[in-house]
C-alpha cells in the first residue's frame, strides 16, 4: 500500500503552522554571537547567532532595524529578541528579530526590552486601541509629583494655552518602588470618578532608573485598561518608555504634554475671528445679490413706464377689434351672396314666368285653381290667367280623356 | 436656539455650521439675517468666554469614602519631598 505524499510547500507549511502555534516561541530572548552580518540594500538586516556548538539564522527588517542604537559588527556578543518562525520557501526556520541589545547592556535595558516585547505581543501598543484626545478639555488631570519643575512647567503651560481647563492634579510618587502602584492607582481612581476629560502622566527627566516606574508593567495595564483618553510625557525628547508605548498620545516632555492637551487660545481666537470675517463676507454677498436682483427688477419697464405697459395692451386690443370686424365682413359677405343666389333660383321658378311660354291658369269663380276637368260642369264661368292679364270665359262642354 | 446653554465647543461647532450654512447662501433673507444674528452672537460669548478665563488648578484628595475631594494647590516646589 502506497503512503499519501505531500508535496515540500505542504510538509513546510505544516511545520511552519507548528512552530508558530507555540507560545515561547512568539516571543523569545537569545544570546549568541554576531556572525555573517548584512544589510540588504532594501533595509532589511540578516544575520547568524551563533555559540560554539550551533547557529541560528536571524532576519531583522527594516522597521526594527531603524531603532538599533549601536552598530551590530561581526563577533559581538548580543542579546536578541523576537519571534520564530518558518521561511516555507527555504524550508528553513529563523528568528525575526524585535531587537538587539549589546552584550553587557544593563539588566533595566533587558527588562526593558523584554517588557516591551511582552506588551506588544499581547496588543497593549495597537494603534486602534488608541484614543483621540478631547479638542476642548474641560478638566485635565495631571498625574504627577506635586513638586519638582514638571507640574509647574505644565500647569504653567496649560494656563497660558487653554485658561478654561480646569487642573485636576493628582499627587503621586515618581520614583522609587511605591511609585508604579501609585500611578497606577491615581489612573484607575481618575478614571473611577472620572475626574477630568483627559489625563497627563509623567515626569521631569532623569537616569533611566529615575525614569523606571513608567516602565513597569502595573503602570503599562493602568493607562491601557484607562478609559479616559492619556498622555504620557516622560523625561527629555530621546527618554522613551513602556508607557510611551502604551499611551493614546506621546510628548517628548511635560512642557509637551501640555502642548498636547490644549490648544492655544490665540489661535481659536483668531479662528473666531475668522469665522466673524466669513459670515460678515457671506452676508455682504447675499445683501449685494439681493440688491442686484432688486436693481434688475426695477429696471423692467413695467416699473419703469407703467404707463408704456398700458399703451401696448391698448395696440393689442386695437388689433384684435380690426381682427374682429374683418372677420364680421367676410361672414356678411359671404350671406350676401347666398341670397343672390336663392333669389335668382326663386325668380327661374315663378309661374308667371311660365305664363310667358304661352300656359294660361284657369280659375273658377271662387278663385281656386283648375287641376282637372271632374272639376268642371257646362255652364261655369272661369277665369284664365294669362302672363299679360286674363279672359273671362264659359264652359260649354266637358270631356274627360281617358288615360289608359 | 438656547445659546446660553451650548458648551464652548458645541458653540464653535454651531459656529462653523451657521457660517457653512451663510456661505452657502440658499436661504430667504430674514433666515439669513437670524443666523447672521446667532453667529455674531456665539462669536461675542466664545470671545468672552476666551478673555475671561482663569485657570483654576486644585490637588485631589481622597475623601473618607473614597470620594474626591478639591483642595487649592499651593506651590509647593520649595518642600521637594
Amino acid at each position: 500500500m502506497e503512503r499519501q505524499s505531500l508535496s515540500v510547500s505542504e510538509l513546510n507549511n505544516l511545520i511552519k503552522g507548528l512552530l508558530e502555534q507555540e507560545p515561547k516561541l512568539s516571543n523569545v530572548c537569545v544570546r549568541g554571537e554576531l556572525s555573517n552580518y548584512k544589510i540588504y540594500p532594501s533595509g532589511h538586516h540578516y544575520f547568524t547567532l551563533k555559540d560554539s556548538e550551533s547557529s541560528l539564522r536571524c532576519v531583522m527588517f527594516k522597521s526594527s532595524a531603524v531603532k538599533l542604537r549601536f552598530r551590530p559588527e561581526n563577533g559581538m556578543g548580543v542579546t536578541v529578541y523576537g519571534r520564530v518562525a518558518v521561511y516555507p520557501r527555504d524550508g528553513a526556520y529563523q528568528l525575526y528579530c524585535s531587537a538587539i541589545m549589546p552584550e553587557g547592556a544593563g539588566d533595566l535595558q533587558i527588562a526593558f526590552e523584554q517588557l516591551k516585547a511582552q506588551l506588544a505581543s499581547e496588543g497593549l501598543f495597537e494603534r486602534s486601541h488608541k484614543k483621540s484626545l478631547p479638542q476642548f478639555p474641560k478638566r485635565i488631570a495631571i498625574i504627577t509629583s506635586s513638586a519638582g519643575a514638571a507640574v509647574h512647567d505644565m500647569i504653567r503651560i496649560l494656563g497660558r494655552r487653554w485658561p478654561m481647563a480646569q487642573v485636576v492634579l493628582l499627587p503621586v510618587r515618581v520614583q522609587g518602588a511605591e511609585a508604579p502602584p501609585e500611578i497606577a492607582g491615581a489612573l484607575r481612581y481618575a478614571n473611577e470618578f472620572k475626574v477630568a476629560d483627559v489625563i497627563i502622566t509623567g515626569r521631569g527627566g532623569g537616569s533611566m532608573e529615575d525614569l523606571w516606574a513608567f516602565n513597569d508593567e502595573r503602570v503599562a495595564r493602568a493607562i491601557y485598561a484607562s478609559e479616559l483618553p492619556v498622555i504620557s510625557a516622560v523625561g527629555h525628547e530621546p527618554d522613551v518608555t513602556i508607557a510611551d508605548y502604551v499611551a493614546d498620545a506621546r510628548a517628548s516632555t511635560p512642557s509637551n504634554a501640555a502642548e498636547i492637551a490644549v490648544p492655544d487660545w490665540h489661535e481659536i481666537l483668531d479662528s473666531i475671528n475668522s469665522y466673524e470675517i466669513r459670515a460678515d463676507q457671506a452676508m455682504r454677498k447675499k445683501l449685494l445679490s439681493l440688491s442686484e436682483k432688486l436693481e434688475a427688477l426695477k429696471n423692467k419697464r413695467v416699473i419703469t413706464d407703467p404707463s408704456a405697459h398700458i399703451d401696448n395692451r391698448r395696440i393689442e386690443l386695437d388689433h384684435a377689434r380690426d381682427r374682429l370686424t374683418a372677420a364680421e365682413e367676410r361672414k356678411l359677405s359671404r350671406c350676401r351672396q347666398n341670397f343672390l343666389a336663392l333669389t335668382s333660383a326663386l325668380d327661374a321658378m315663378s309661374p308667371l314666368r311660365v305664363l310667358t311660354r304661352g300656359y294660361a291658369i284657369a280659375e273658377k269663380e271662387d278663385g281656386s285653381t283648375v287641376k282637372s276637368v271632374e272639376m268642371l260642369s257646362a255652364g261655369d264661368s272661369l277665369s284664365l290667367q294669362l302672363w299679360d292679364g286674363k279672359a273671362d270665359c264659359l264652359v260649354s262642354s266637358v270631356s274627360k280623356r281617358s288615360i289608359k | 436656539m438656547a445659546g446660553k446653554k451650548l458648551s464652548f465647543e458645541q458653540s464653535l461647532s454651531r459656529l462653523d455650521e451657521i457660517v457653512r450654512h451663510l456661505e452657502k447662501g440658499d436661504m430667504p433673507l430674514s433666515e439669513s439675517l437670524a443666523l447672521y444674528e446667532e453667529g455674531a452672537g456665539l462669536i461675542k460669548r466664545c470671545s468672552e468666554m476666551l478673555d475671561e478665563a482663569e485657570q483654576k488648578v486644585v490637588k485631589l484628595k481622597k475623601g473618607p469614602d473614597r470620594e474626591p475631594i478639591e483642595l487649592p494647590f499651593e506651590d509647593e516646589s520649595q518642600n521637594d519631598s
